[in-house]
């Protein structure tokens, strides 16, 4: 209150100058756009009213953010950091809805409008936190920076769609096959390159994931190019196929055919392998072999000192992480019905990193939030329909998915630059000195 | 008088040991001995090559040059020695003793097999996580087999939980040490300064080095905490028996607990003895006061005495 004159102006400065740059980055690209007439002869057409507003726009937010930042802020003692809150009903809470949720689906919309509901926002979400868990093993953790995590997941996919048709076996027996071979891959992609630290790493994985994608698309003979391959077995319960007429699951158990029981049993199966990978690495992070991957974040050479591998200890990260990744790849491949290769591209990597990141590496509770979160929100965006009444028939709401996801990355960065959940749980703590007899 | 530990009965032996960078000689044909059961010091001026050599026998560096010898139980056997420099092997282990040729073995496997530990100038622990997780990573090569590489632990067998207890009395008793208990499971990298020194320490001692190499320990220690780190560095070298080479400046430190030093100047080896020896040594103290110094005072003496051109 002291001297708002000089504050006024001060913000007013700061908007114009703000104006300005937003004026000269905008000149070319919003002020004039050439467009094609009607006899195919580009047109300059000027867009002033636009690319006035956007100048206004920078002055505007430019103006408030100078004024926000210098109201006055009453002195807050810094808060002693609160022992985290146990909360043991959560984990049961939140099962139970989870197993709920696809049974409640149908019964309250019925079994048709159910099947949006249980696959894309059930059978997705349930697969990106599975992936997300299995990337949080080598970067959470280990804290191994891999930009190619989508290769593995690809392996996986690839390797049921191949064997399933090839073999004949079950996909409960191709599961851990699937796995397996990613893990394979995993392991000999990280061999050479666990060597490497940090920025290498990186760059590698994001080359293997290249090389993995490309092979795909031109390997015709085996993988169908750009096309991919349909037409492997589906899932079945238990041998039980998903079909209309007597031979299938719902005869068998007196049920009308809805083609939502079979998203209902996929849905199951990711939440029970979801939960396996969760309680790996749970159980892991208190084993020797966790407790180094978290070291080995924290210290590489004093690894070394202490007579750590950690050449191995990495390998074992990536591999176990790629497993994961070829396990949700199988299940992918059952959930589409349809492998390709234009579902692995890089921008399949940088979400379940962005997963990772924004969940807050190494903490399961932000990395399942996050997924929620990204993926559920970038599916909504695509049913909000109603937009297009009030922007018109050309507005695409998903097209503002990646503007959406770069802003959550922002506000995380300024706000909770360690990700949802930040806070690290010791892995074993002992007693204060005085409770022990 | 029997002769001084360091020639009776070594437990390390550098022998004409050369670290070359480039051009730059930063260790020049070295040779010592450490005594086992003695605590030595490394000292020499800044730049004088004790860390470069300190990791030389930690395996963070490969020598150009030279051999380093280490078994936990004494380096008597010269024909041993000379036979496994011979061959092409970097070992020899029969039962707890061993033979190592460490200059041929990578840092991890000195730690695991040779079992030398060390600490760091500026220290390495692992800060985001607690104290005491901190002293359990030091034990891992002795859990991970209790834990089946990660099976049993993961089946939750109680093979590894016991294993696991008895890590967690060690890391307590090695707190309860420090003085630290109280801070168990705070972030390491939240302690002060001192307690990570100290901290450091333990967590070498609980990987059960046979040699513990500690770089400056002392370095930005009051006088207290400095008075503090000789007793426990002594109580290491009394009680749990284990071998003591250390690189320090704080010359209160190094005579208050040293049995033997070695100082180093310019990568070359200038003195080599007990402590009070090394304390009259010309050499050392030319080293230490600088030899320039006494020049320039010399030369300026000298242009006072000549009239101006």
């Amino acid at each position: 209150m002291s001297a708002p004159q000089p504050l006024l102006s001060r913000a007013f400065r700061d908007g114009v100058v703000a104006a300005l740059i937003v004026a000269g980055l905008g000149f070319p690209v919003i002020a004039y756009r050439a467009e094609p007439d009607f006899n195919n002869v580009l047109t300059l057409n000027a867009r002033w009213p636009l690319f006035l507003t956007f100048c206004a726009l920078g002055f505007a937010l430019r103006f408030l953010l100078t004024l926000w930042t210098a109201r006055p802020r009453p002195l807050r003692a810094v808060k002693a950091p609160e022992a985290p809150v146990r909360r043991p009903w959560l984990a049961p809470l939140g099962l139970a809805a989870l197993i709920a949720y696809p049974l409640l689906m149908p019964v309250l919309l019925g079994p048709q409008a159910a099947l949006k509901w249980v696959d894309t926002f059930g059978v997705q979400i349930l697969l990106y936190v599975l992936l997300g868990w299995g990337l949080n093993i080598a970067v959470g953790l280990a804290g191994l920076l891999d930009l190619g995590y989508a290769a593995f997941y690809a392996v996986g996919a690839y390797a049921y769609a191949l064997l399933a048709p090839l073999t004949g076996l079950s996909f409960w027996a191709l599961l851990p096959v699937s796995g397996l071979f990613a893990a394979l891959w995993g392991f000999c992609i990280g061999f050479p390159v666990l060597r490497l630290r940090g920025d290498y790493l990186a760059i590698v994985t994001l080359a293997f994931a290249e090389i993995v994608r490309v092979v795909l698309v031109n390997w015709d003979v085996v993988t169908h190019g750009e096309q991919g391959l349909f037409g492997f077995p589906p899932i079945s319960f238990f041998g039980l196929p998903f079909i209309p007429g007597p031979r299938g699951f719902a005869a068998h158990f007196g049920l009308k055919f809805a083609a939502v029981h079979k998203l209902i049993f996929l849905y199951f199966v990711v939440l029970a392998l979801a939960l396996v990978a969760n309680f790996v690495s749970i159980r892991l992070r208190r084993l020797p072999l966790g407790r180094a991957w978290e070291a080995l974040r924290e210290d590489e050479i004093a690894c070394r000192a202490l007579g750590l591998d950690t050449a191995n200890i990495k390998l074992t990260a990536f591999a176990l992480g790629a497993f994961f990744a070829g396990i949700a790849g199988c299940l992918f491949a059952l959930r589409q019905g349809v492998v390709s290769p234009s579902s692995f591209t890089f921008n399949e990597s940088a979400t379940i990193l962005a997963i990772v990141v924004l969940g807050g590496r190494g903490s399961q509770w932000g990395v399942a939030l996050a997924a929620a979160l990204i993926v559920g929100a970038s599916e909504l965006l695509r049913q909000l329909d109603f937009l297009k009444m009030i922007f018109g028939p050309d507005f695409d709401p998903a097209q503002y998915r990646m503007l959406l996801v770069g802003l959550a990355m922002v506000a995380m960065m300024n706000f909770r630059p360690r990700g949802i959940v930040s806070t690290r749980q010791p892995t074993i703590t002992l007693p204060a000195a005085g409770v022990r007899p | 008088m029997s002769s001084p530990r360091w020639i009776a009965d070594p437990l390390l032996r550098v022998d004409r040991l050369t670290m070359r960078f480039g051009g730059l000689v930063a260790v020049n044909d070295v040779s010592f001995a450490v005594g086992r059961g003695d605590v030595t010091a490394l000292i020499g001026p800044n730049g004088a090559g004790k860390t470069t050599l300190f990791n030389c026998l930690t395996g963070f560096y490969k020598p150009t040059a030279g051999r380093i010898a280490f078994s936990p139980s004494g380096l008597r056997d010269e024909s041993r020695i000379e036979a496994l420099t011979a061959s092409s092997r970097r070992f020899w282990r029969d039962g707890g003793a061993g033979l190592f040729l460490l200059e041929r073995m990578p840092d991890h496997e000195i730690a695991k097999k040779a079992r030398v530990a060390r600490t760091f100038q500026n220290i390495r622990l692992f800060p985001g996580m607690s104290a005491l997780e901190n002293l359990i990573i030091a034990q891992h090569v002795a859990l991970t087999p209790a834990s089946g590489y990660g099976f049993f632990g993961l089946l939750g067998l109680p093979i590894y939980r016991r294993a696991e207890e008895k890590a967690v009395a060690k890391a307590e008793q090695w707190l309860e040490r420090i003085s630290l208990r109280a801070r168990a499971n705070d972030p390491a990298g939240e302690l002060p300064y001192g307690d990570q020194r100290r901290l450091e320490i333990a967590r070498a001692m609980c990987a059960e080095p046979s040699l513990l190499c500690l770089d400056e320990p002392a370095a930005g220690l009051n006088n207290h905490e400095s008075a503090e780190l000789a007793r426990l560095l002594r109580e290491i070298r009394d009680r749990d028996r284990v071998s003591l080479l250390l690189i320090e400046h704080d010359m209160s430190v190094v005579m208050a607990i040293s049995d033997h030093i070695v100082v180093l100047d310019y990568g070359q080896k200038i003195a080599d003895g007990a402590p009070n020896d090394v304390r009259e040594d010309p050499a050392v103290i030319a080293a230490y006061l600088g030899v320039e110094e006494a020049d320039e005072a010399a030369a300026e003496a000298e242009l006072e005495r000549r009239p101006p051109q």
